[in-house]
């Protein structure tokens, strides 16, 4: 067989498909694993009732609602804050060095090592400004952090409406915040939606934000406010794969499961909300 | 001796350092349709632009000179008010994705205006002066992107006809269009001349001949000259303006 | 409502809009600042020169010794095995998704690797607990599978996602022509890949690489749970190993508020800070370049 240029593009176009392969089969392979062991304890009580025995026996109930009220304060906090940061970026910012340096600042916030911004909501949400170890200090450190997802994609969605939408509003004689109230926002909204949910469902799965400033490792009730520590699901496996002798394991792969089925569902729902508005393109 | 609408004086214009625009001194009188001819990059659409400063929306655009609106310098009105009563029609149909009944009353509804009543009424008189409203009254409120190109720019005059300006801008508006269409738009312009003032701008000297009182001939970023239609076609006094009118060049 | 009122309105929105582009920056310096603080408070205790030194890290020992290099080294051991294993996987499969996999394969390999990115680091850090880190053990016939080749494996599989999207950004975006010269002089599709494309992506390609870096570094969870725990140099990456990021993760809880231990902790989220920072401001002069 001659090894001459068309056999070296086929053996080449091989090993890279091997390559994909290589890198696919894990991915199959942990989530059916998780399933395959985590399915059978998945029960109603499991997912229902909090868990008892020292974690050993009963369910999770409490670590899904902290996980739920945190991402509801995450998104609380940082979607006006992103909303309003890209407008400012795409629709007023000029070529300046301030605007050269809030871009790079947003390139540094979303590199920093999630321990670090657990640091950080530490010493400034629970230390020094009293919120103490609560579901705000967790929700504001979650928050900054999800800021460069949602400005980037909310910047994307902003760029991606025609300038002559704008143009056409100015030339009637609107003020440049009505053109971005009438005739930008409406049209962006998908593509702010699509980022939003993205965000979120990371935030969802993070742990290191909230070692400091959020988790609890047992509540015997559920939080009442804002100002109280909660369970949530990150930590409980975390807990509970390292922490806890003896501990069954059926129990900590359904825990698992429950959380990536959690961060799948948001994922799926931010890809059928861009397929949606793909559709009905408007322009 | 009749005051003219808007006086420019000695207005330059420039992106980054190319010189757009040199020296232009011009005025335009109420209630006349004036005709800017000439060859593709003499600086026509922005001189007709800078008479509601949207070149002001580049970034690297900057202008010497003034442009006194009613005696007042245009720089000391808020942008949206000057534009309240400049409006443009651009081009290429630039309408927004909405039904044709909010896009005529896009304009009124950021001026302030909300009474349905009200609306409803400027948007029939718009599209009645734009000669659009017998071919659209049954379906105001479908899409706007279904019209054809000749509706959509009659679109386009009802929709600035609707904040009710004193001035019209129009740049090069039949480019794209077919005969009837164009003859539709003409028709409207000469009726609006009652109460608008109107400026032209256009690369088709015949359409000019057709419809405007007055033209100017720009060459080159320079206003070149500008006289009663009928005596620049027949009798211009600059040779350029002979050669571009007789399409030795252009 | 009246104009006036209406540009009173405007205005003070406008106002939000522009200080909330400033309050981003403030808020990397607030970041910067709270560790900084804090980590002063350390060295006034303790020399910056050791901290920086010293090659152990016994923060309960009489007197306590806190030096950075066992957990640097622990991080950068990590980190430079999970890249060679990531980055010939990464850019081998962004080059096949890029330029080599029809259509319908494409975008079953993306959607792939969007759910490997949306795996949360913890239960990747489990699944190392509970079968990749026996799986190790028995390989390698060693004492424990929670070592930093363990570790390594679980942050390259992380650091993918990235430095394959990265890197086939870069690939599609040269431009057609570089690739039209290699055909017309008779190259195969797999020269012009290697020959010409690759080579004109190189700034992204080493951004996405760089940026992979950063993230491996970064990584908490998967390192705390995995890579045994112990703040000492590592003589091989099949041994337990501690990085500067599981470090902080897990003295925390047991540190005194206020006291020395507590404000070490500090200075190491300093040390990553600045470390993270620099990555990224090179990954995005690179990926700069790459564009231009």
């Amino acid at each position: 067989m001659k090894f001459d240029a068309k056999t070296r593009e086929k053996l080449a176009f091989f090993i890279l498909g091997m390559i994909a392969l290589i890198i696919i089969l894990p991915i199959i392979g942990v989530i059916a694993y998780i399933i395959k062991n985590g399915a059978t304890a998945l029960t109603w009580e499991f997912l229902a009732q909090p868990p008892r025995n020292g974690m050993k026996e009963g369910g999770i109930f409490p670590a899904i609602i902290g996980t739920i009220y945190l991402i509801l304060g995450t998104m609380v906090f940082s979607l006006p804050l992103g909303i309003l940061a890209a407008i400012y970026l795409v629709e007023y910012a000029r070529e300046n060095w301030l605007t050269r340096t809030i871009k790079l600042a947003i390139i540094n916030l979303s590199g920093v090592p999630s321990i670090v911004y657990g640091l950080f909501g530490f010493a400034m949400f629970v230390i020094f400004l009293k919120f103490g170890t609560s579901i705000l200090a967790g929700s504001l450190t979650l928050a900054i952090m999800s800021l460069p997802v949602i400005i980037t994609a909310t910047k994307e969605a902003l760029e991606a409406v025609p300038k002559s939408f704008r143009e056409i509003s100015l030339s009637l004689g609107a003020t440049r915040w009505q053109t971005i109230r009438y005739c930008v926002l409406p049209y962006s909204l998908p593509g702010i939606l699509t980022g939003t949910v993205l965000a979120l469902s990371r935030a969802a799965g993070e742990t290191a934000p909230i070692l400091f400033t959020v988790a609890a490792f047992y509540l015997p009730r559920l939080p009442r406010s804002i100002f109280d520590q909660a369970m949530t699901l990150p930590y409980h496996l975390y807990v509970i794969s390292t922490q806890i002798p003896n501990m069954p394991l059926s129990l900590s792969f359904a825990t698992a499961l429950v959380l990536i089925v959690l961060v799948f569902l948001m994922n799926l729902l931010s890809i059928i909300l861009r397929a949606y508005f793909r559709k009905k393109k408007l322009w | 001796m009749v005051e003219p609408l808007i006086k420019v004086v000695n207005l330059s214009a420039y992106f980054d350092d190319s010189c757009v625009l040199r020296n232009l001194n011009m005025e335009i009188y109420k209630n006349e349709i004036l005709g800017i001819i000439g060859p593709a990059n003499s600086g026509k659409t922005t001189f007709l632009r800078a008479l509601n400063r949207l070149n002001c929306l580049h970034a690297n655009y900057h202008q010497k000179g003034k442009i006194l609106l009613e005696g007042k310098d245009i720089r000391e009105m808020k942008d949206s008010i000057l534009r309240k009563k400049i409006g443009i029609v651009f081009a290429l149909p630039q309408i927004l994705p909405m039904t044709i009944y909010e896009n005529v009353a896009y304009g009124p509804k950021v001026h302030g205006l909300k009474k349905r009543k009200q609306l409803d009424s400027i948007v029939e008189e718009a599209l009645k002066k734009a000669y659009l409203w017998e071919e659209v009254k049954d379906r105001l409120h479908t899409s706007a992107n279904k019209l054809s190109g000749g509706q959509q720019q009659r679109l386009c005059i009802a929709r600035v006809l609707a904040v009710e300006p004193e001035v019209i801008l129009y740049d090069e508006p039949c480019s794209g269009l077919d005969p009837i269409s164009t003859a539709k738009i003409e028709e409207a312009m000469r009726e609006l001349r009652k109460n608008y003032t109107q400026i032209l701008v256009t690369n088709n000297t015949k359409q000019a001949a057709r419809v405007t009182q007055r033209c100017a001939f720009f060459l080159m970023g320079e206003l070149i000259e500008s006289n009663t239609t009928s005596i620049l076609f027949t009798s211009p006094k600059d040779k350029r303006t002979d050669d571009y009118i007789r399409g030795r060049f252009g | 409502m009246s104009p006036k009122l209406q540009r009173i309105k405007e205005s003070i929105l406008e106002f939000f809009i522009k200080a909330s582009g400033v309050l981003i920056i403030l808020f990397v310096i607030l970041i910067f600042l709270f560790l900084l603080k804090d980590s002063l408070f350390f060295f006034n205790s303790y020399s910056l020169k050791e901290f920086l030194t010293q090659g152990k890290w016994l923060p309960i020992s009489e007197p306590p010794i806190f030096g950075i290099i066992p957990l640097l080294l622990g991080s950068i051991y990590v980190t430079f095995f999970a890249i060679i294993i990531c980055v010939p996987l990464g850019i081998g499969c962004a080059m096949f998704i890029a330029e080599v996999a029809p259509s319908f394969l494409k975008n079953i390999l993306k959607s792939f690797i969007e759910i490997l990115a949306a795996i949360p680091s913890v239960v990747l850090g489990f699944i190392g607990i509970v079968w990749l880190g026996p799986l190790v053990k028995r390989i390698f016939s060693i004492p424990t599978g929670m070592c930093g080749f363990t570790g390594s494996i679980l942050l390259a599989f992380m650091a993918l996602p990235t430095i394959i999207s990265i890197s086939e950004d870069a690939l599609r975006s040269v431009p057609y022509t570089y690739k039209e010269a290699a055909f017309g002089l008779g190259a195969t599709r797999w020269q012009a890949l290697w020959r010409v494309v690759l080579p004109a992506a190189s700034s992204g390609i080493i951004a996405a690489i760089m940026l992979g870096i950063g993230r491996v570094i970064g990584e908490t969870m998967v390192v705390m749970m995995v890579t045994g725990n112990s703040p000492v140099i590592p003589s091989s990456i099949l041994e337990p190993l501690r990085t500067l990021t599981a470090t902080i993760a897990s003295e925390m809880g047991e540190t005194v508020r206020g006291g020395l231990h507590y404000f070490a902790l500090f200075s190491v989220g300093l040390i990553l800070f600045i470390i993270t920072f620099i990555i990224n401001f090179l990954a995005d002069l690179f990926l700069h370049r790459s564009k231009k």
